[in-house]
């Protein structure tokens, strides 16, 4: 589904990512941990098309197409969604509006009919359920005033809503209380299926324990520097990322 | 004899005094006359003027701008018409309609009006009540340096006169249409308007200019307002004149105690709007808010002025004007406030925010604060931008393409000063029509 050979990319001159390569099958769920500056929220934007990156180099193919040729919007339609680790709030735009908006944007694309307002609202009032969101929410403005949590929930909403095929969660345990983090990833396990797949993108093990990856990669200097199973997060867990610096590297 | 700026109005004036002067009353005439010789002694205002640095009005001052001498014949309309029909937003609304400056009764109708409630128009109201105007007319608009105030005073011969007794709820709101019909000579019209409401008592006047599309002409309209202790004054103004309209107004509000003004103007005609709202707070406790939203492009220019006088302590003033600004497009926001010794205790806040959509559109914010008493306190900002990247980008990151992201965030934007709009109607055409080119389609 998603294949990353060899990608390159900075921003405002810096190098960040330095040849990331990752194969992504649909079904799988991936996780990318790695210290605080080592690229995960880098590689995430660049998969949404995300402008104030530059790629320098290589390729990634999504669903058969050339990710990188495609505009932030083609992207969305075809099925990649980020969930954001800071959601963005725009006052003036009610959240039924914009979801509405979303949806009926990825028909026109893939030229469906549009959704019927009945079955958009079913499925809204559905997932608000889910997640234990009040349907309020969806007439207040898009993440204008919402806490963390309730923004993050609201990541989850939109992809409920959206059905994507590649989901990318940059950070999306950051902030969350332990309640508030089982809620998000029980929304997200019940998204799981073996036609769709997950890049969770972390700091922490903790999401791990709830959003199970079958994979997990740790990101340094803007290279996957090793990979493994789920066992490697609790490695990492336990001993940090110090194994990262070579010995005798200065502090 | 030098022809110069002032010298076809003078031209006018003299014609309209010996036309119509025998009917006045003297008092009238010699207001008339003294707005003359000030119009005159100050001539048009140049960009040498502080006030006037950012808005030119010198193509304004150099065509010759008619105004009719006779009353309208009923029934001999081009387009007003359909310019009528456009602008009113609900039959049941009490309207008085007005074209090229002078009452249209075939246009207007007056519901049933509760007891000490008047609507009416100014030439009616002098031909029949000009004493009791007289004390009304001018109060408000000094002619000390308004030249184009003095320009009115000279020029007015027809406007809206409202006043409503103490107590008096009203809940019909009173919709005041000012249409400018092409003619074969540019038209000049100048509206002159008066509104007085007694204390305790509530109304909502909204107030349309439109133009036939395309008409190049000059309103120059001067609107005095009291407002007695306790009265509620929702105030909407629609400009949504020709694109090659001149107009200028000024809305000068006086607030007894306790008393609320609300004024929400919404403009996105004329080649040159400037409107001027001056409300002097003379009681303790008033509350006075004006909201203001702005779009225009090509080369239109758009100059918002409010002044505020905090006269008394313990009141509110509450400001906020948004602008969108497309291609050539100039706006301009100077806002003055000043709270005199007295006015302790003064609540003001003010902002002014612009949106540019072009590298082009220009816009000159001018705060100034005048603070004269300790226990105060005054805020303003001014903010200048284009579409925040991060939202255009979430959003297409959902899916919505650029476009409809673009149209998303100016309504975004301009959505609180109309969902400020409390009547209906108005809300629903501000979304419909005003933000036609920006507005949110049915998704």
């Amino acid at each position: 589904m998603l294949e990353i050979i060899d990608l390159h990319a900075r921003a405002e001159g810096t190098e960040i990512l330095r040849g990331i390569n990752l194969t992504v099958k649909a079904g799988e769920v991936h996780a990318i941990m790695g210290p605080n500056g080592s690229g995960k929220s880098t590689l995430a934007h660049v998969l949404a098309g995300r402008e104030d990156y530059e790629v320098t180099q290589g390729k990634v193919t999504y669903d058969g197409h050339d990710l990188l040729e495609l505009d932030i919007e083609e992207r969305a339609a075809l099925g990649l969604f980020m969930a954001y680790q800071y959601p963005v709030e725009i006052p003036g735009i009610s959240n039924k509006y914009f979801l509405k908006a979303a949806i009926n944007a990825i028909r026109k694309y893939k030229e469906q009919p549009l959704i019927k307002t009945s079955e958009f609202l079913d499925l809204l009032k559905t997932n608000l359920a889910k997640l234990g969101m009040d349907k309020s929410m969806m007439e207040r403005s898009v993440n204008e005033g919402f806490s963390g949590g309730e923004k993050k929930r609201n990541e989850v909403l939109q992809m409920a809503m959206l059905q994507p095929k590649l989901a990318v969660l940059d950070e999306t345990d950051s902030g969350l209380d332990i309640d508030a983090l089982k809620i998000v990833a029980d929304g997200v396990n019940a998204l799981r299926s073996p036609d769709r797949a997950f890049v969770v993108v972390t700091h922490y093990q903790r999401l791990l324990d709830y959003i199970v990856p079958d994979f997990v990669h740790v990101l340094a200097g803007g290279r996957i520097v090793r990979s493994g199973d789920k066992t490697l997060a609790t490695v990492l867990e336990a001993e940090g990322y110090a194994f990262l610096e070579p010995a005798g590297t200065p502090a | 004899m030098i022809v110069t700026e002032t010298t076809s109005y003078q031209e006018q004036f003299e014609r309209f005094e010996q036309e119509l002067g025998a009917d006045k009353p003297q008092w009238l005439r010699d207001l008339q006359r003294r707005g003359l010789a000030r119009f005159r002694e100050l001539g048009f205002p140049t960009t040498k003027l502080e006030d006037w640095r950012f808005t030119n009005v010198a193509s304004l001052a150099k065509q010759d701008f008619i105004a009719p001498l006779t009353p309208r014949v009923p029934g001999q309309v081009h387009d007003a018409g359909e310019l009528a029909a456009q602008a009113l937003l609900d039959d049941s609304f009490h309207r008085l309609v007005f074209i090229n400056g002078r009452f249209a009764a075939e246009f207007s109708r007056i519901g049933e009006l509760p007891e000490g409630v008047q609507v009416n128009h100014l030439e009616q109201v002098l031909r029949t009540q000009a004493d009791q105007i007289g004390e009304q007319l001018g109060q408000q608009a000094s002619l000390e340096n308004a030249s184009l105030t003095a320009l009115n005073t000279a020029m007015f011969q027809d406007g809206a006169v409202i006043s409503v007794a103490a107590g008096v709820q009203l809940e019909t709101p009173i919709h005041l249409v000012f249409i400018t019909e092409r003619d074969e000579q540019a038209v000049a019209s100048f509206p002159r308007s008066l509104i007085k409401l007694g204390k305790g008592s509530n109304v909502q006047v909204l107030e349309t200019h439109v133009g036939s599309p395309g008409a190049t002409y000059f309103t120059n309209s001067v609107l005095e307002i009291e407002l007695d202790d306790e009265a509620e004054l929702d105030h909407y103004k629609l400009q949504s004149d020709s694109i090659a309209a001149h107009h200028i107004a000024a809305t000068h509000v006086h607030q007894r105690g306790q008393s609320i003004y609300r004024n929400h103007y919404f403009a996105f005609g004329g080649a040159l709007s400037r409107n001027e709202i001056a409300c002097t707070l003379d009681g303790e406790q008033v509350q006075t808010i004006l909201n203001g939203l702005y779009m225009i492009s090509g080369d239109q220019l758009a100059d918002c002025r409010t002044r505020i006088e905090h006269a008394k302590p313990n009141c509110e003033s509450h400001e906020m004007y948004k602008g969108i600004l497309d291609n050539h497009a100039r706006g301009v926001f100077n806002g003055r406030i000043h709270v005199h010794p007295d006015a302790q205790k003064t609540d003001a806040k003010q902002s002014n925010q612009a949106i540019l959509l072009s590298d082009d559109a220009v816009i000159d914010t001018k705060p100034e604060l005048e603070i004269y008493a300790d226990d105060v306190r005054c805020t303003h900002g001014a903010t200048v931008g284009e579409l925040d990247d991060t939202a255009l980008f979430y959003l297409r990151s959902r899916g919505i393409p650029e476009p409809l992201a673009h149209k998303m965030l100016i309504f975004a934007f301009a959505n609180d000063v109309v969902q400020g709009a409390k009547i209906e109607p108005l809300k629903k055409y501000l979304e419909a029509v005003l933000l036609a080119d920006h507005g949110l389609p049915q998704v």
